[in-house]
């Protein structure tokens, strides 16, 4: 069994079982993903890759998909996009 | 069955039916419109929603022209969702051969009277910096927009409900003629039926020269900024005029929420509508080409739908020379978001005598008619 994983999520650090997506982190740390158009907090719906709704930005990169992204040590997950 | 009675009867609820139910019921008429789907899901949601004024001929300047001067009438009452920006065109020259049509449009536009702007290279990298370097110039047409068709039908379908009109959706037309309209629910008789039934139009009107012309879209996450005007290359006219084989243009629109939607592909002969792989990659090295930003952007959703395309690129608005109790509004291709409020008026004109703001002529469907006969 490979160790737990350290993340932070908006500056807070999230331990997650190894193996686990970014989304988990997130909801672990009880935030959703990003902003809709109109302000809403969005989440998670599906998934598996295909409804776009858990975008949120891992250090440089915007627009990722939590869901289809394995935690790794270190990462900086920001939920303000 | 009992027989529902309406003056005007809408078969299709894009958004030129939605425009044709907004006009009639404005002027007091009793209107039904029905459709076997949703408003505003067939084709108008397969469009760009660009405002655009096109000089492919005379009578498709005059429309288009005509039909944005009512968007602008328009606008003050747009529900924000419409999203109407009037953002321009800039119709990008990548070489010398395509700077001659960059003159020879300002020169039919300006004789015109549809203000443009010519744009050297340094002018055209200041108003859109994430072009490719070494273009050879634009040409600037500011009243172009850019509006949400799926949005905009519902609004103009809503103002026709708040007037009277009667929408039934789910419900599939079966037959029309001599004012009678057969569905799968209930029978209406109509004074008036109108075909703008989009790419389903020749089930209902068998004989119009109508064939469903696939186009792939594909629009991107949030970049606001990256991109100013609809920008459509000007070898766009090649690829548009080609009635044979697949082709695909640079056609980039910014939309309100910073969202770019990447067109465009225009096929013949497709049955199918699914996302097709080859033309889709493109579709989109094509616009890579010109924007080489494109390329690191992250997309959201790619779709397609079928346009009705007529073979002389020009939509078929009138009385059906074989019954005339059926107008037909369809066969607007590429441009129905634009030209559906012209078609519209030329509808509530004919059916209220008065003298249309621009001829009909040019769109009648007996011009089709007529070349039957002497064939």
């Amino acid at each position: 069994m490979r160790k737990p994983i350290t993340v932070k999520v908006n500056g807070k650090p999230i331990v997650v079982p190894f193996g686990s997506t970014v989304a988990v982190a997130v909801m672990m740390a009880e935030s959703a993903c990003r902003n809709s158009v109109t302000g809403e907090r969005r989440g998670p719906l599906c998934g598996m890759g295909v409804c776009f709704e858990c975008r949120l930005t891992i250090g440089d990169d915007s627009y990722c998909r939590s869901c289809q992204i394995l935690c790794q040590p270190e990462m900086e997950v920001r939920t303000d996009g | 069955m009992s027989a529902a009675s309406y003056d005007v009867v809408i078969i299709g609820a894009g958004i030129v039916g939605a425009a044709c139910a907004h006009e009639c019921a404005a002027q007091g008429m009793r209107v039904a419109v029905v459709d076997r789907e949703m408003v505003g899901g067939g084709t108008t949601a397969a469009g760009m929603g660009h405002i655009v004024v096109m000089d492919d001929s005379e009578a498709q300047f005059a429309l288009t022209r005509y039909s944005q001067e009512l968007w602008q009438r328009l606008l003050r009452d747009l529900s924000p969702d419409v999203e109407y920006e009037q953002c321009g065109t800039i119709w990008v020259a990548a070489d010398a051969q395509e700077s001659e049509e960059v003159r020879r449009k300002e020169t039919y536009y300006r004789s015109r009277g549809v203000p443009v702007e010519v744009l050297d290279p340094q002018a055209l990298e200041q108003c859109e910096p994430n072009l490719r370097k070494g273009m050879a110039g634009a040409l600037f047409v500011p009243e172009d927009a850019v509006l949400y068709p799926p949005c905009a039908a519902r609004f103009l379908m809503d103002r026709a409900q708040a007037s009277g009109a009667k929408l039934h959706l789910g419900m599939t037309v079966t037959g029309i003629g001599k004012g009678q309209v057969r569905t799968t629910a209930i029978e209406f008789s109509a004074g008036t039926t109108v075909n703008a039934a989009g790419t389903s139009a020749p089930m209902l009107t068998p004989g119009l020269e109508i064939r469903p012309r696939k186009g792939h879209l594909l629009i991107t996450d949030r970049y606001p900024g990256f991109l100013r005007h609809q920008l459509v290359e000007l070898g766009y006219l090649k690829s548009a005029h080609s009635l044979t084989s697949d082709s695909v243009a640079f056609n980039v629109q910014p939309r309100v929420t910073g969202q770019i939607l990447i067109g465009s592909s225009r096929q013949y002969g497709a049955e199918h509508g699914e996302v097709e792989t080859g033309i889709l990659v493109r579709m989109l090295r094509r616009a890579e080409e010109y924007m080489p930003g494109l390329a690191r952007m992250s997309t959201i959703r790619s779709w397609t739908g079928f346009r009705a395309a007529t073979p002389d690129k020009l939509p078929l608005i009138g009385p059906w020379p074989e019954d005339n109790t059926i107008f037909l509004a369809t066969g607007h291709e590429g441009l129905g978001i634009t030209t559906s409020l012209g078609t519209a008026r030329l509808l509530i004109d004919h059916l209220t005598g008065r003298t249309p703001e621009i001829p009909i002529a040019p769109y009648l469907p007996s011009r089709t008619v007529a070349e039957h006969v002497h064939a």
